[in-house]
């Protein structure tokens, strides 16, 4: 047997149990293809439970070994790092529990914060950093850590709940559905829940709209006097998250 | 031909992080899991970065797959050599076994057969490594739970060849010896004395538990006498080396583990003096 056969029929031994390829591999080895099977499944669900700790908090411990168990069956690993192997989990989640919106947007926001804990590094700008900036040009970047998901109901109020050992509040469907803000702040990862005008305010800001362009499409949704305050309350709070780490054109004093 | 570094070590886990950075440890390297630090940023970065300042510290994969028949992922060589050109590491060093192939990343260290191609195999593959990193690697012996057969050689005639054919050094786990040679029924004396003991740069040293039908690689509990004995045969025969504990599951206090090692460098003193 080729070294390339021994290693996919290993594949499809850890992968699906398949006796034809465990058999392949060898009279005598089956006490040691239990322990390789063994290995791998409990080292994806250990990965699994140290990464979705609220999810598992929500759902109960034994509900979650089976949301492992299904995800083991039906998602490979592919990466060469165990971090990259809970991306896929939340999507589980939302397959398994339909009614349960909650349940993938707490797995989604477990996710991303461990995401956001390792992001790449930067410095974020303060308010001094911006004294000095033409805001009619300005072009401003966004932290790298950032990252957005869909909310639909209060999980965020949920995670926050659990992760202070405190009584969960009931599940309740947002009124209208918006977004949970994920960031590094320092070295300590962040979240809040926002609406989806400020969403779609950072997906404009990220993708290089200037900040004066976004003063006028707020202006236009909500009338010139709300859209600029909207913007500006927005704008503020972005610098006191540590949010914006670069303005352009670079007319920036810092410090 | 990697330098020799003489002294005694530990693996640095997360619960000693504290203890490494707030006081001086009486160690004389520490080993990290290079994937935990090959990441973009953020605290587990600026740790190894602190803890590079105060200590020598060796980098030690899981993930790089030497033993993958359609080769390694240039991304993960990639990542590794950013990583090995900020810390300076003592060494850098994977395992004889391999984890990926064809996309599926199995995360667990899986056996090579001892094969004519295999051997060509793992030597393209540290080639491609080394030359990627732009230093020479450690490679270590495996726990394993299958003997896959027929093999052209015995996995300490593989090293040998390895080490002959590509310039690495070897790291030698002296528990992966004993619980491989319990498992598929050789002489671990047999192993240490075959072994390539010029290219002998690192020492693991660690525990095992007995599984149903096997010993298991689990490194959870201290250093049995087993594995001291064999490590108080194998060290006169080796140059300077750096030897260290790995424990990685039911982590005990610090204080535990220094005592461990102070087993080591006593074992070490006895066995060198014996051998003079």
């Amino acid at each position: 047997m080729s070294l390339l056969a021994l290693q996919r029929d290993m594949r499809l031994w850890l992968t699906r149990e398949d006796g034809d390829a465990a058999a392949r591999l060898g009279d005598d080895t089956a006490p040691g293809l239990r322990v390789y099977q063994n290995n791998y499944r409990a080292q994806l669900a250990a990965c699994l439970g140290e990464s979705f700790e609220r999810t598992r908090d929500w759902i109960g411990g034994e509900a979650f070994h089976r949301a492992v168990v299904a995800h083991v069956d039906r998602v490979p690993p592919h990466s060469w790092t165990l971090d990259a192997y809970g991306r896929d989990f939340p999507a589980t989640l939302a397959a398994l529990y339909p009614a349960d919106p909650e349940v993938a947007e707490l797995a989604w926001l477990d996710m991303a914060l461990g995401e956001a804990f390792v992001a790449t590094d930067a410095v974020a700008l303060t308010a001094d950093d911006l004294t000095d900036i033409d805001w009619d040009r300005a072009v401003l970047r966004l932290t790298p850590t950032l990252d957005l998901g869909d909310l639909t109901t209060n999980a965020t109020a949920i995670w926050s709940a659990l992760a202070e050992g405190e009584e969960p509040p009931s599940v309740e469907l947002l009124p209208e559905p918006g977004a949970i803000l994920v960031w590094r702040q320092g070295y300590t990862a962040r979240f809040r829940a926002i609406d989806q005008y400020e969403r779609q305010a950072l997906l404009s800001i990220r993708a290089g709209m200037r900040f004066a362009d976004l003063c006028t499409a707020m202006a236009d949704a909500f009338g010139e006097e709300a859209g600029i305050a909207r913007a500006g309350r927005m704008l503020g709070r972005w610098i006191g998250d540590g949010l914006i780490v670069a303005a352009q054109p670079s007319a920036i004093r810092r410090r | 031909m990697i330098p020799s570094f003489g002294g005694f070590g530990l693996g640095l886990r997360k619960p000693h992080y504290a203890d490494f950075l707030d006081t001086r440890v009486a160690v004389d390297f520490v080993e990290v899991i290079s994937e935990n630090f090959m990441v973009d940023g953020g605290r587990p970065r600026q740790i190894l970065r602190d803890v590079r300042e105060l200590y020598p510290v060796a980098l030690h994969g899981v993930s790089m797959s030497i033993g993958s028949a359609d080769g390694l992922d240039g991304a993960y060589l990639a990542r590794l050599r950013a990583l090995v050109d900020e810390i300076e590491p003592l060494f850098v060093s994977d395992h004889l076994s391999w984890t990926r192939i064809e996309g599926f990343s199995s995360h667990d260290l899986l056996p090579l057969p001892y094969t004519a191609e295999a051997l060509e195999v793992v030597c393209a593959n540290i080639d491609r490594a080394q030359e990627a990193l732009g230093r020479e690697m450690l490679i270590e012996n495996p726990s394993s739970y299958i003997d896959f057969a027929p093999a052209d050689m015995t996995e300490w005639h593989f090293l040998d060849s390895i080490c002959a054919r590509t310039g690495c050094g070897l790291l030698l786990d002296v528990n992966n010896v004993f619980v491989s040679a319990s498992n598929h029924g050789f002489d671990p004396i047999a192993y240490l004395d075959g072994v390539p003991h010029d290219r002998v740069r690192q020492v693991h040293l660690a525990g095992h538990s007995r599984g149903k039908e096997l010993l298991i690689d689990t490194h959870d509990r201290p250093v049995p006498a087993s594995v001291w004995d064999l490590y108080a045969h194998v060290l006169p025969r080796l140059g300077p080396v750096a030897t260290m504990i790995e424990r990685d599951d039911d982590i005990p206090p610090l204080a535990d583990l220094l005592a461990e090692l102070d087993t080591a460098r006593r074992i070490a003193s006895g066995a060198l003096r014996e051998a003079a």
